[in-house]
């Protein structure tokens, strides 16, 4: 690799590395945490009775009445099942278009209705970590800040690649050299760590930066194909009196029969249109349950609208979501999730080191280019 | 006759590999349960062997 070539990857790896190293450390740190999020949670909810497999679910219509008479003033957005317990939980706010921090949850058992403590959206530790990591209290704009942050991460994950080769050209892989002087010995971590990590840490960097557009990717969805629907409602006010959720959600299995419900969208919540209640409906495999197809059924009638296909901006999405959090393979799959999580801030505090005894960049570059020729280095 | 010289292995080569490894370990449990949870599990375990098999043979 010609020497010019190799100062113009060496900038950018610095320059990269050095305006998003910061923020992928508060990434790193907060993640931690929130790779167990659902445990986490899990240890606060009360011990909730198991029913029999053929119990009969309790009417949803009365589960959304109960959960309302827990918040008189609000209005019905959500209705969802937990996979993992005999719960129903229902998201109620002051208006359809309320945001999730200023949403209210009710937690109800699926066949008793009895209510059950529920955690809320914007209290507790969890949830300070969860908006430091996500958007920094500062809604869109720090979404799309952490997103940016990403994808200058991927930058500096690609030119380190690059940097690598000259640096490892006379080594063998993994090498690591303590003894020599300090420098070297975390060179040497910061390389074998950084390349270790390197596929993970790409795919978890980049399905990050897309998750912070999941908002804009969601209106372009609203906008693009459920426009088309509500454009047959042109004009008519979002009903007042909606029709029964139970029948809605059982309309939905029928034409979905190999699917079950996972949630429900209520019209106005940016889902579903303003007429629709949007049934959304997973597959039972670890794949098709991340792929929802949304059911709408008209929330006046209780009549079956449209199974659209979700586009593929939105497949990605949803599919971005598990490989960025860590949620698809059980715990054993959160704890090597978290250790790699911890490799990661490792090598950003190596980069951040090796940055803060850097030296000239010209001699950073002859660093590599000798490297490469005797496998010296420092 | 002087022996060939041995040309220096491609310093990219377990780069490669780690990433093919890595894309195999974060498909695997997405597209199944059971074996498929297994498969994940191994990869992102051996991934950090590495690490570890790299610090145990540190040269001091």
């Amino acid at each position: 690799m010609q020497r010019a070539t190799i100062k113009a990857w060496f900038v950018i790896h610095k320059w990269t590395s050095l305006v998003c190293t910061l923020f992928l450390l508060l990434l790193c740190l907060t993640g931690l945490p929130l790779v167990f999020a659902e445990e986490i949670a899990h240890l606060s909810e009360p011990e909730v009775a198991t029913t029999a497999a053929d119990a009969t679910p309790r009417d949803l219509d009365a589960q959304v009445s109960t959960a309302l008479a827990q918040y008189p003033d609000d209005v019905p957005l959500f209705v969802g099942w937990d996979p993992d317990a005999p719960t129903v939980y229902v998201n109620t706010g002051a208006r359809a278009d309320t945001p999730p921090p200023q949403m209210h949850t009710a937690l109800l058992h699926a066949t008793t209705g009895e209510v059950l403590p529920a955690a809320q959206f914007n209290e507790g530790v969890m949830y300070f970590l969860y908006r430091l990591h996500t958007d920094l209290f500062l809604g869109l704009p720090g979404m799309l800040f952490m997103g940016a942050m990403g994808l200058l991460f991927a930058v500096a994950i690609i030119s380190g690649l690059v940097l690598y080769g000259p640096f490892m050209r006379k080594q063998r892989f993994g090498t690591l050299r303590t003894g020599r002087n300090r420098r070297l010995a975390w060179l040497d971590l910061h390389n074998v760590l950084g390349i270790v990590t390197l596929g993970w840490a790409l795919v978890v960097g980049i399905t990050g930066a897309i998750n912070t557009i999941a908002k804009p990717l969601e209106q372009a969805w609203q906008s693009e194909q459920l426009g088309e629907f509500a454009a047959r409602y042109a004009g008519q006010p979002r009903p007042a009196t909606l029709a029964s959720l139970q029948a809605a959600v059982d309309t939905a299995r029928a034409a979905e029969p190999g699917m079950r419900p996972a949630f429900v969208s209520f019209p106005g919540t940016g889902y579903s249109g303003d007429h629709h209640y949007g049934v959304f409906m997973q597959g039972n495999t670890a794949l098709t349950e991340r792929l929802y197809r949304p059911v709408l059924i008209d929330a006046k009638t209780g009549e079956l609208t449209a199974q659209p296909q979700l586009p593929t901006y939105m497949s990605v999405l949803l599919l971005s979501q598990p490989l960025h959090f860590g949620d698809y393979g059980k715990l054993p799959l959160k704890v090597l999730w978290a250790l790699l999580d911890l490799l990661t801030i490792v090598v950003l505090i190596s980069g951040l080191y090796l940055w803060v005894k850097r030296g000239s960049t010209e001699a950073r570059v002859t660093e590599i280019e000798r490297a490469a020729k005797t496998g010296g280095a420092a | 006759m002087s022996a060939p010289v041995k040309p220096p292995r491609n310093p990219f080569i377990a780069p490669a590999w780690i990433a093919l490894v890595s894309v195999v370990g974060l498909v695997s449990a997405l597209i199944g349960d059971g074996v498929f949870d297994v498969i994940s599990w191994l990869v992102f375990t051996a991934l950090i062997a590495l690490v570890v098999r790299a610090w145990v043979k540190r040269t001091r």
